[in-house]
């Protein structure tokens, strides 16, 4: 397979994943802060802040008020990663692959992309956002559906599913990261009640809340959503399910050594590491030692597989 | 309502399906049969159901516009196929084979000693002033000394009906993946058809083509690695490129998926690292092939990429250079050049045509120019031309001035009066006009597609076959009857 094709899939399903995240958290914090108070509701900040955009938000705006953040996280020209930025991005890399892939695939895309596009507007609205991010979720959700049961089991599909969950394994950490460092100030008394409230919300960003209760069978609770989101290897959104289904991929895959090392070290590190006892300043340095390996693997990736020419611009990134 | 055949016009022009007077041709004699028994209805339901099939199979071309970026419009096609008795085709086939096969002996010939000229027979200044001669190319010597591996020529058919070579498209000649496709098509559509007819296959081109590049590669190994090299997705022929990167089972690459060694062989950047690459079915055009030597902007292209052709590392087809023998002023020599390499006369006819460098033909161009087409050397898709009999006295006159500048730039040939076939328009059929191109590759042998691509003007009275301006295609069949 030429890498130009492997790095464009890798990239497309990256994207696609990105949008669907991005659509998850704006819903789910919309409806948390129905149910904070306002003093101490957080607002719109840290949602930026999860996409890693806070700079490029402060240059366009001077308030983090709900349409400013709304509005930059769904389409705003100046983020890369906002909903609309991310499916066109998709597109393209989709768009010079599309011999490789299901016909059906590149139509869903074009389809997803065009009602994302084109109905914008509605999304700003109160009224309208939640229809609009459900049909941005289940869009993606399509895609993956008719990926998975239409491709090919070959390097395609690997590339792709790559793709898919080491953005998903990113986006989980940076959920975790935001909503338990940013999200509340330091725990106390009065902010107590709300503290379940929260985790519920983090929760239901990834769809986990029904899977968190058949599994744990406890109430929610920060020590045992971490280990929930961070170890457990039967919930499709959780960090180490991610990095396991990634770890499958790339076991098809040859010259592998360096990622497959570099996975099972930050499995390892996964499941040996007391998540539920860190402290937040000590899970915030945890997390960041998970960002900086996911880093890491991209970059291996694209030492192993992506070789590019000199000088010349690779898949849109 | 029954499609009336009796009053279809057959006149001024020579109807391929229906004689001067309405009676069907030989050849024709089943479809024609076929046609009486159907009304119109059903004729505009078929052609519904084979746009849609067209759809479905997802057959484009591509339009760029500044607004969308690219857009793929479906190809439009007429359900009527075009026939044509193998007892004529046997004979177009001969002469195409001949035609190409002087050009590749002439295209070589200019790049080593260029006999030709000093024997007299083309003049110096025809090629000194060629924009398409490649001064880079002099003395390669490419496998079997071919230069131009596939060649799409485009026939017509004058009103006496004769068939002419109008052109000869030697760089990267597009259009035999709508050939292969609307066969597919009109099988789905017009199965019974079939029944009375057994059209002679053409899907085989695919592989007559594979086997052709892979006989030119350098390297003698059992599976050479033949690539197709596309200038990428915002070009109009993508489609073709993909298709038949996938039909041959090929990489379809870009030139940033390539790069050239020390030792200037041709590898590409797989998953796995470089892999060899022996052939390149390049469907880029010359100037952007190699930033090396020839546009130096070029992002399409290789660099080194004709540093490894020259060193016999990698083989290309068509070799770069052969586009010197497509200029529209060479084309009026062809038949000299057939009696000069090969001593035979042409099979296929040229249309005659006035070559404006010399005096006595230029004065007769000038004198008749409401009469005639006036064709600059070295464009396509009909760009710059002058259609006399449809032209003002202000186009003449500017005509007049171009031609008197630069004499050497221009030809002139009669105004054709083009074939029509049966074309579905609106309720019922109507004459529409044609050409045809058929493709012939050359390498070890030598292949001619079973017809080719027929390219119909769809619009009333227009002459114009391009998919971009109004144009569409029609089914070929040769029939044995």
């Amino acid at each position: 397979m030429l890498s130009r094709v492997a790095e464009n899939l890798y990239w497309m399903a990256r994207y696609i994943e990105r949008a669907e995240n991005t659509a998850r958290l704006i819903n789910v914090n919309a409806f948390l802060l129905f149910d904070l108070p306002a003093g101490i509701a957080p607002g719109w900040q840290p949602i930026v802040a999860i996409s890693g955009m806070d700079e490029a938000f402060s240059k366009r705006y001077t308030e983090y008020s709900e349409r400013n953040c709304v509005k930059f996280l769904l389409g705003d020209s100046e983020n890369p990663s906002s909903v609309i930025a991310s499916l066109a991005a998709a597109r393209e890399n989709c768009r010079t692959v599309r011999e490789i892939l299901p016909r059906l695939i590149w139509e869903a895309l074009t389809e997803l992309y065009l009602f994302a596009k084109e109905n914008a507007a509605s999304g700003l609205t109160k009224k309208g956002r939640h229809a609009y991010l459900k049909g941005v979720i289940e869009g993606s959700q399509k895609i993956s559906g008719i990926l998975n049961s239409t491709l090919m089991r070959d390097e395609a599909y690997h590339f792709i599913r790559i793709g898919r969950h080491l953005e998903r394994a990113d986006m989980t950490s940076r959920i975790l990261d935001v909503r338990t460092v940013n999200l509340l100030p330091e725990e106390t008394p009065e902010l107590r009640p709300f503290e379940t409230i929260q985790w519920m919300s983090v929760l239901k960003t990834l769809t986990g809340y029904n899977a968190y209760r058949r599994k744990k069978q406890t109430r929610v609770q920060r020590k045992v959503v971490l280990s929930f989101l961070l170890q457990d290897s039967t919930f499709p959104r959780s960090v180490t399910f991610s990095l396991e289904a990634l770890q499958h991929s790339l076991l098809t895959l040859k010259n592998n050594d360096l990622l497959l090392a570099s996975v099972s070290r930050l499995l390892k590190k996964l499941a040996t590491t007391d998540v539920g006892d860190l402290k937040q300043q000590e899970l915030h340095s945890f997390i960041d030692e998970l960002q900086l390996s996911f880093i890491r693997i991209n970059q291996l990736l694209a030492e192993t597989y992506f070789f590019r020419a000199k000088g010349r611009q690779g898949a849109l990134a | 309502m029954q499609i009336d055949l009796k009053h279809y016009p057959t006149k001024p022009f020579y109807d391929e399906m229906l004689s001067g007077t309405n009676r069907a041709r030989s050849y024709a004699k089943r479809l024609v049969q076929h046609l009486r028994r159907m009304d119109n209805d059903e004729l505009a339901s078929r052609q519904t159901a084979a746009e849609l099939a067209i759809k479905e199979m997802g057959i484009t071309f591509t339009v760029y516009t500044q607004n969308d970026g690219a857009i793929d419009r479906t190809w439009p096609f007429d359900i009527l196929p075009r026939i044509l008795p193998k007892s004529e085709w046997d004979i177009v086939g001969k002469g195409l084979k001949q035609r190409v096969q002087a050009l590749n002996l002439f295209i070589n010939d200019l790049y080593h000693d260029q006999k030709i000229i000093k024997d007299g027979v083309l003049p110096a200044e025809v090629l000194e002033s060629s924009k398409n001669f490649r001064p880079q190319c002099v003395g390669v010597t490419p496998p079997f000394g071919v230069w131009a591996h596939i060649c799409g020529s485009d026939l017509v058919r004058d009103r006496d009906g004769t068939l002419y070579v109008l052109e000869d498209n030697l760089r990267v000649p597009s259009g035999v993946s709508y050939m292969l496709e609307n066969r597919l098509v009109t099988k789905r559509i017009f199965p019974e058809l079939f029944d009375d007819y057994a059209p002679l296959p053409v899907d085989d081109y695919p592989n007559y083509l594979f086997d052709m590049l892979s006989d030119l590669s350098p390297r003698k190994v059992d599976q050479p690695e033949v690539v197709v090299l596309t200038p990428g997705i915002y070009n109009s022929a993508y489609f073709e490129h993909s298709y038949l990167a996938q039909q041959m089972g090929c990489e379809l690459v870009e030139g940033r998926d390539l790069f050239v060694n020390k030792k200037d062989e041709v590898y590409m950047r797989t998953v796995y690292g470089p892999q060899r690459v022996d052939v390149i079915y390049r469907r880029i055009d010359d100037e952007f092939l190699d930033p090396e030597v020839f546009k130096k902007d070029s992002m399409l292209g290789v660099p080194g990429l004709i540093r490894a052709w020259k060193a016999g590392k990698v083989s290309l087809a068509n070799a770069p250079g052969a586009g010197v023998a497509d200029d529209k002023v060479i084309y009026a020599f062809v038949p000299d050049i057939i009696r000069y390499y090969l001593s035979e006369e042409p099979i296929v006819p040229n249309v005659p045509t006035y070559r404006c460098m010399y005096k006595q033909e230029r004065d007769y161009v000038l004198a008749h120019l409401d009469e005639l087409v006036v064709k600059p050397a070295n464009e396509s898709g009909g760009y710059g031309m002058l259609m006399g009999p449809m032209s003002t006295r202000a186009e003449r006159q500017k005509f007049e001035r171009l031609i008197r500048r630069n004499p050497r730039n221009y030809i002139a040939q009669p105004t054709l009066g083009i074939s029509t076939v049966p074309t579905v328009i609106g309720e019922g059929v109507s004459p529409r006009h044609v050409d045809l191109r058929p493709f012939v590759l050359s390498g070890k042998h030598t292949h001619v597609t079973m017809g080719g691509l027929t390219r119909v003007a769809l619009k009333k009275d227009s002459l114009v076959v391009n998919s971009s301006q109004g144009g569409g295609s029609k089914d070929t069949w040769i029939v044995d009857v």
